[in-house]
């Protein structure tokens, strides 16, 4: 039995340590652009802003992108909501919400992520020590992860907490891909310049894809394969299938255990299925951004319908 | 043998006066060294070295906060979370002295019970004359809407947290009953967890009764107190906490956790069927027991408080129908009152027909004209309280207090005598702490933890001790910068 605020406790206490995670990749990401690029950093910036999804916050308080201004809007900025400060305090207001669901590991893994965070940013960070404070944040939420797989018991407190994961990353990606979809589109790669393999290599990069992608694709790198790698490949693990994978296997989990197949199952199927019956090229044709713009809402409607059908609120 | 700040007498300096005055320190005597309890102890402390020592204090504190032991201090926002200081000096209780403290609060906590099943059905006790009406009628802490009810299994004070402070060898002294929602007892458990981990070596020198079970116990001490006519196969309990804001949210979710029952907040919680359920992912589950670490204004917005957005509306309603335990049942502050606290000897007396075991602190209350004006012209030597007050707040503290602070207690209490009462400063008794230089004696007071089913009543071996950091206070309360200590009873 377990109380629905504790549900949806543990979903945004997962979704919240992801989105921590995700913001600081991709800032290193855009960091390493910019610093590897001699033209024009402050576009490099701007789009990794744009990419979070924070330019509108961002400009209502800077005038200029440039490293310090991104950096610390970014990590550390009380009134961005998204920051990756205000972030983890909503994941440990979560962990203390659903205390009693976790393992001592998981919850004193959050605690020390937090406690350890909070002390590399109470202080504005500069490039100087910006990697390590990345390094941290990717260090201390993958213990948090650590402690999950390796300490919590197989019920629906974990499929609570791995469907928070795989919404927001699933979601995470779908916009990162769409904020830069158009370097992907085949006009575009014509092109062929420069500016667009840095812009590619930002996508992978800010899913930490950049060496996997490599491994599997040689030297050889097309818009297309891109796409396709982090839209349909199950291997990788933040493409769109395989966090739909995931969050398929929660809901059965859950299915099996409450006994009951609820409403919101069907909607992750119908997902689920539409992206079976893609190609990639299909996906070209139908339109990069229609896909990937359908797809953020569908998920966004399954978040819902999960939280409705296992009464997080009521 | 290195030099140890402690001793039977104490100078000790406060508000511009100097007091000479004198202690009893439970672990040293004058002349003798070590009393009997700590003697195992000292000889260990004495071959210590004093730097691992206070390594320990920091490892400790980083324990404390990592597992995320803090509270929250009402009105410091930036002080959001903060750890109860913890020393690593531990408080021993010798086994005669506790089984006459068992005794006392036995005693105490069903002469309590019968008095509040009395004060809300026939009132003997007033037709008897024992204790003036106005103490009841006129007191906000009485609570109407109990009148006539039988809480199941006739359980009040399911969780009691007496108050205890020492003066002497054999004086003990009840300070407050705390029979609403005490807290502490997570404290208590984790001193210890922290102390068998720091010193594995003392525990198997000596024998320390354990307190570990207290969780089991407290479970099965609800359970017992469950109404009869649940439709669950086994009790359902429940711990009702205010929210993650609350000041002692980790002891909530602490508790839940150890019991194994789930830890709700009243947005949870509806009237379902005529009986109080949880909403959970498969939907909503009856509960037979609520732990409710809210107060009672907080309980049901029907009956107490209409402006309050907190609470389960209708929930008194289901407990007035016999389908649910609320622990501690709603009414019981009366017997926290610290006016009817001066009357507690009498009440023992009428229920038990026995003479209290522990002594009561000798106070005066300011309703009364006599002990008003004793009590306005000796402010400077007397501790005042709010008779609600709890956690420190709200008294005075008058040898430590400054004449300003004292002109503007008086105008307070002469504007609205009847909240207060008034009492001695006590001796309290000194355990040493660990400080910079050594052993040093601070003051120190005690709350163990009693569990009442319908059938007995359980004293966990021990208790919260909490002290004064600073050198010379008395005031030991977590939110006036008090600390606390692992306490150890000795086994025979």
């Amino acid at each position: 039995m377990m109380l629905g605020k504790t549900a949806g406790g543990l979903f945004w206490m997962f979704r919240y340590l992801e989105r921590a995670e995700n913001t600081a990749r991709l800032l290193e990401a855009g960091w390493r652009i910019a610093l590897t690029r001699s033209s024009n950093s402050e576009s490099e910036w701007k789009s990794i802003v744009t990419t979070a999804g924070m330019n509108i916050g961002f400009e209502a308080k800077h005038d200029t992108y440039n490293a310090a201004n991104v950096i610390n809007y970014l990590l550390r900025d009380k009134e961005n909501p998204s920051s990756v400060m205000e972030t983890l305090n909503q994941a440990r207001a979560n962990a203390r919400l659903v205390r009693t669901a976790l393992s001592s590991e998981v919850w004193e893994a959050t605690n020390e992520c937090w406690m350890a965070i909070k002390d590399e940013l109470a202080r504005p960070v500069s490039e100087r020590n910006l990697h390590d404070v990345l390094a941290a944040i990717r260090y201390r939420t993958s213990v948090v992860r650590g402690a999950l797989h390796g300490t919590m018991l197989r019920n629906d407190i974990f499929s609570f907490s791995q469907l928070g994961t795989f919404i927001e990353r699933a979601d995470n990606t779908a916009r990162i891909l769409d904020v830069k979809y158009y370097v992907l589109l085949p006009s575009a790669a014509y092109v062929g310049s420069n500016v667009d393999n840095a812009q590619w290599e930002v996508i992978l990069r800010s899913v930490s894809a950049e060496l996997s992608f490599r491994w599997l694709h040689g030297g050889t790198v097309s818009p297309m394969m891109i796409a396709d790698f982090l839209i349909l490949d199950r291997r990788m693990p933040r493409s769109l299938a395989f966090c739909y994978q995931e969050i398929d296997e929660c809901l059965k989990q859950l299915q099996e255990e409450y006994g009951t197949r609820q409403p919101c199952r069907d909607k992750a199927d119908a997902i689920c299925a539409r992206m079976r019956g893609h190609s990639i090229e299909g996906i070209f044709q139908e339109g990069l951004h229609e896909f990937l713009g359908e797809f953020i809402k569908s998920t966004t409607g399954l978040a819902s319908a999960i939280e409705e059908n296992f009464r997080y609120y009521g | 043998m290195r030099q140890v700040a402690c001793g039977a007498t104490v100078g000790w300096k406060t508000g511009g006066m100097t007091h000479a005055a004198t202690f009893f320190d439970e672990m040293l005597s004058g002349a003798e060294g070590a009393r009997d309890p700590y003697k195992v102890y000292y000889d260990w402390f004495e071959n210590e070295d004093l730097k691992r020592l206070r390594r320990k204090s920091v490892d400790a504190e980083t324990f404390f906060r990592k597992i995320g032991i803090t509270f929250n201090v009402y009105g410091q926002e930036e002080a959001d979370e903060r750890l109860i200081p913890f020393d690593i000096v531990p408080r021993i209780i010798a086994a005669r002295e506790w089984a006459k403290l068992e005794r006392g609060i036995e005693q105490r906590v069903r002469a309590i019970n019968a008095f509040l099943y009395d004060i809300y059905h026939g009132q003997e006790i007033l037709r008897a004359g024992r204790i003036p009406r106005t103490l009841i009628s006129g007191n906000e802490a009485f609570c109407p809407e109990m009148i006539g009810v039988n809480p199941p299994g006739g359980v009040y004070t399911h969780i009691c947290g007496v108050d205890l402070v020492r003066t002497g060898e054999d004086d003990f002294y009840v300070l407050e009953d705390n029979v609403r929602t005490p807290s502490g007892v997570s404290y208590m458990l984790e001193n210890r967890e922290t102390m068998l981990q720091m010193f594995p070596e003392l525990f198997t020198q000596l024998k320390v009764r354990p307190v570990s079970s207290y969780p089991q116990t407290l479970r099965r001490s609800l359970s017992a107190s469950a109404p009869g006519s649940s439709p669950n196969a086994a009790p359902v309990i429940a711990v009702l906490t205010p929210g993650i804001h609350n000041s002692a949210y980790f002891e909530h979710a602490f508790l839940a956790d150890q019991m194994g029952a789930e830890l709700v907040e009243s947005h949870d919680l509806q009237i379902v069927d005529g009986r109080v359920a949880m909403r959970t992912t498969q939907g909503y589950q009856t509960i037979d027991v609520l732990y409710r670490r809210v107060d009672d204004d907080y309980l049901d917005p029907l009956t107490f408080n209409p402006d309050s957005l907190l609470g389960v509306p209708g929930i008194m309603d289901v407990y007035r129908a016999g389908n649910i335990t609320i622990a501690n049942a709603p009414g019981t502050g009366i017997a926290d009152d610290k006016a009817l606290y001066s009357y507690l000897p009498d009440i023992i007396e009428f229920y038990t027909g026995e003479q209290a075991i522990l002594k009561n602190v000798p106070t005066w209350r300011c309703s009364e004209p006599d002990a008003l004006s004793y009590v306005l012209s000796n402010l400077k030597d007397l501790v005042v309280k709010e008779v609600h007050g709890s956690g420190g707040y709200g008294m005075l503290v008058g040898p430590a207090a400054s004449k300003k602070e004292i002109a503007a207690f008086e105008a307070k209490l002469r504007a609205k005598p009847a909240n207060y009462i008034a009492q001695p400063t006590l001796s309290l008794s000194t355990v040493p702490i660990l400080s910079k230089s050594g052993l040093a004696p601070r003051h120190v007071d005690l709350r163990p933890f009693v569990l009442v089913s319908p059938n007995k009543v359980e004293i966990t071996p021990g208790g919260l001790t909490r002290v004064a950091l600073k050198k010379g206070s008395l005031v030991v309360n977590s939110s006036q910068g008090g600390g606390t200590k692992d306490t150890w009873v000795l086994g025979d």
